[in-house]
C-alpha cells in the first residue's frame, strides 16, 4: 500500500521485545541498578563520618572547629548525592543540574556576605 | 497510494500494536525519556529547597559569626545524645528508602512494602526525639519570646559553661529562633514526606511500582535523601557548635 519505505527500527511490528536495544522496553531502561551492597557500604561510610564529626567537636581546633565540621557534613552530603540520589550514575544534564543548584547557593552566601563584612556596621 | 476509500482495518491500528506501558504519556517517545525528565523535574524543584534552607542557613552563618559565646551557650543547651540519635536514625531511613527504590527496579513487591514501612517508622522515630527535646526546650524557657528566660546564661549551674554578660545572653534567642525555625521547617518536610509514603505503602500495596513503574518512588527517594542531607548539616552546625 505504502511506496516509501519507513525505517523498522523502533516499529511495533517489527519489533523484538529482549532485544536490549529495543528502548521501548521499559526493562531495558535503566542502565543501572545500584544494589543492596553498595548501599550498605555508604551507609557505613555515614555512619563514620557521623561519629567522626562528634569526635571532632570535642577537639580543641580553635578557628578550625567550623571547616572541619563543615567538610565532613559536606563529604557526608556528597556520599548521599552521588549514592542515594544515583547521581553517579545519572545524565550529564542531571549532574549539571546538580552542580547549578550549589552554585546558586554559593552566590546567596558569598553576596549577602560580601553585603555585611563590607557594611561593617560596628560588628565586624 | 490507495486506489479506494480505507476500510477501517487499514485506519485503525490492530489492537495490541503501538502499545506502550500504561504508565507512559503520550507525549513522551520511549518510558526512559518519561523517567529522565520525571527526575529532572525533580531535581528542579530540589533546588528551590536548596534555595529554601539555604536562607535559613544564611542566617545562622551570619548571626554565630556575631555572636558566637551566645550560640556556643545555647547549643549546649541541646541535648548531644539525642541529636546524635537521630542523626543514625535518619541516615537509616534514607538506607531504606534507598533499598525501596531498589526493590522497585527489581520487582520484588514484598521488599518494597517492607522498606517503605521502615522508612516511616524510621521517621516516626525521629519526630518522636524531636518532640521530645522540644518539650524540654518549652520547660525551660529556652523559646524566644515573652516567656524567654537568660538566667541559665548570666549564671550557668554547670560549672564547665562560660557566663555570659546579659545582652550576649539575650542574644541566645536568636540561636534558638534559628533552632526552632531550621529544625522546625525541616521536621514539617518529614511530615509530608511520611503522609506520601503513607500513600505510598498503598499503591504499592496494589502492585502499582513493581510494574517497571519506579520513577514516583525513585523520585521521592531523592526528596527523602534531600531532608536527609539538611539534617547531616543542621546536627553539626546546631548541636556540635563547641563541645569541649
Amino acid at each position: 500500500m505504502s511506496d516509501y519505505k519507513v525505517s523498522t527500527k523502533n516499529d511495533p511490528h517489527t519489533l523484538d521485545k529482549h532485544d536490549p536495544a529495543n528502548v521501548t522496553n521499559p526493562e531495558h531502561a535503566e542502565h543501572h541498578i545500584v544494589g543492596p551492597a553498595t548501599y550498605l557500604g555508604i551507609f557505613a561510610i555515614l555512619m563514620l563520618g557521623t561519629i567522626l564529626t562528634v569526635v571532632a567537636s570535642r577537639l580543641p581546633l580553635g578557628i578550625f572547629t567550623a571547616p572541619v565540621a563543615l567538610a565532613i557534613a559536606v563529604t557526608k552530603a556528597v556520599f548521599v548525592v552521588l549514592f542515594f540520589m544515583h547521581v553517579k550514575y545519572s545524565t550529564r544534564l542531571v549532574k549539571l543540574t546538580v552542580a547549578a543548584g550549589f552554585f546558586t547557593f554559593s552566590i546567596l552566601v558569598i553576596m549577602s556576605m560580601s553585603d555585611y563584612i563590607s557594611r561593617a556596621w560596628g560588628q565586624w | 497510494m490507495a486506489d479506494h476509500a480505507l476500510t477501517h482495518d487499514e485506519v485503525v491500528a490492530p489492537h495490541g500494536v503501538h502499545e506502550h506501558p500504561f504508565y507512559q504519556k503520550h507525549h513522551f517517545e520511549t518510558t526512559e525519556q518519561q523517567r529522565e525528565a520525571a527526575g529532572f523535574g525533580m531535581w528542579l524543584f530540589l533546588l528551590t529547597e536548596i534555595m529554601f534552607f539555604g536562607g535559613l542557613f544564611m542566617a545562622y552563618l551570619l548571626y554565630r559569626n556575631w555572636y558566637y559565646d551566645a550560640f556556643v551557650s545555647g547549643s549546649n543547651t541541646l541535648s548531644l545524645s539525642l541529636g546524635l540519635i537521630n542523626t543514625i536514625v535518619l541516615i537509616g531511613s534514607s538506607l531504606t528508602m534507598a533499598m525501596a527504590v531498589w526493590a522497585a527496579e527489581v520487582r520484588k513487591q514484598g521488599a518494597l512494602v517492607m522498606y517503605l514501612v521502615a522508612t516511616i517508622v524510621l521517621g516516626c522515630v525521629f519526630l518522636g526525639i524531636k518532640t521530645v527535646e522540644y518539650k524540654e526546650k518549652f520547660e525551660l524557657h529556652h523559646v524566644p519570646g515573652a516567656s524567654f528566660d537568660i538566667s541559665e546564661f548570666v549564671h550557668p549551674t554547670d560549672k564547665a559553661e562560660k557566663p555570659l554578660p546579659v545582652d550576649m545572653a539575650n542574644k541566645t534567642q536568636i540561636y534558638f529562633s534559628l533552632y526552632f525555625a531550621m529544625t522546625g521547617v525541616h521536621a514539617f518536610h518529614m511530615i509530608i514526606g511520611l503522609g506520601m509514603l503513607i500513600y505510598f505503602v498503598v499503591k504499592a500495596r496494589q502492585g502499582l511500582y513493581t510494574t517497571g513503574y519506579v520513577q514516583p518512588i525513585e523520585n521521592f527517594g531523592l526528596y527523602w535523601h534531600f531532608v536527609d542531607i539538611v539534617w547531616i548539616f543542621l546536627f553539626p552546625l546546631l548541636y556540635l557548635i563547641n563541645r569541649h
